[in-house]
């Protein structure tokens, strides 16, 4: 446990807190970057190179954008006049409380049987190619397939429709 | 406290206030956000144990990972599509303002 792992958790718990806390829906995609920056980096703490960068440029290049892009295609950055929690939040509060301790005190219950390997895992990105190549090909497929529908659907769900068309 | 159990406690942090964030939040830019967030405690989880747990070199949580970013991402364009196209119909993104399923 390094005073490291506590600044980078701070920061991405930090930064999550922040995305659903506040008021303008802007600074909230913005928190997010922030949280999702503080995971990427917390991934490479866990000496997995290869995923903390595929967060960086997946979910900081990417969603974060398009989150951006959403936000000002909607005019979500108004701030509502009627609060921006919804009417049953309590509700959503107690259940996300309820959620966390519950696994917190299933984590804290079982420290003593989760497996602790000390040695530092040496993967190489050659190694992550091979496996997706060989023993995940059919998974890696799959998602190329699942990602070219996402994005053919996404641009027909987003699609103006036409005048009359209805 | 070893460090698997003090990141999957970061997880779990994570995870409720996505789960909070989804469950109060009345944006649905902002619940998108929340479900966002969960998603990737989840892979923190994943990721957390195939670093602590024998045979790394399997690299069964780190494929894992990979593909739920990939279709974290997916999820994330078509929801946001769908968000667009909902905001174009009802003129509104406040999710207690729409109670009607008929368009």
């Amino acid at each position: 446990m390094s005073g490291m792992f506590f600044l980078i958790s701070a920061l991405a718990v930090g930064g999550g807190l922040a995305a659903v806390l506040l008021k303008n829906t802007v600074h909230c995609a913005l928190a997010l970057t922030l949280a999702f920056a503080g995971l990427a980096l917390l991934f490479l703490q866990l000496d997995a190179q290869y995923a903390g960068f595929a967060q960086m440029l997946v979910y900081i290049g990417a969603v974060a954008i398009l989150v951006v892009f959403a936000i000002l295609l909607t005019r979500g950055s108004e701030t509502p006049k009627d609060g921006v929690y919804s009417r049953n939040w309590f509700a959503g509060l107690v259940i996300a409380a309820a959620v966390f301790a519950m696994l917190g005190w299933a984590v804290l219950q079982s420290t003593s049987v989760l497996p602790h390997e000390t040695a530092e895992p040496v993967v190489t990105v050659q190694q992550i190619g091979i496996a997706l190549m060989g023993r995940y090909v059919l998974p890696l497929e799959i998602v190329a397939l699942l990602l070219t529908a996402a994005t053919i659907g996404a641009v027909i769900v987003a699609m103006h429709e036409k005048e009359g068309a209805k | 406290m070893t460090p698997l159990a003090s990141y999957l406690l970061v997880a779990a942090l994570l995870f409720s206030i996505g789960l909070a964030g989804a469950l109060t939040r009345r944006n649905a830019i902002l619940v998108l956000i929340g479900i966002e967030l969960m998603l990737n405690a989840a892979n923190l989880n994943l990721i957390a144990f195939w670093r602590f747990g024998p045979h790394p070199e399997a690299l069964t949580g780190m494929m894992f990972a990979i593909f739920s970013i990939a279709v974290a991402a997916a999820e994330a364009a078509v929801g946001l599509g769908l968000v667009i196209q909902i905001h174009r119909h009802a003129k509104t993104t406040d999710l207690d303002a729409m109670n009607r399923m008929k368009g």
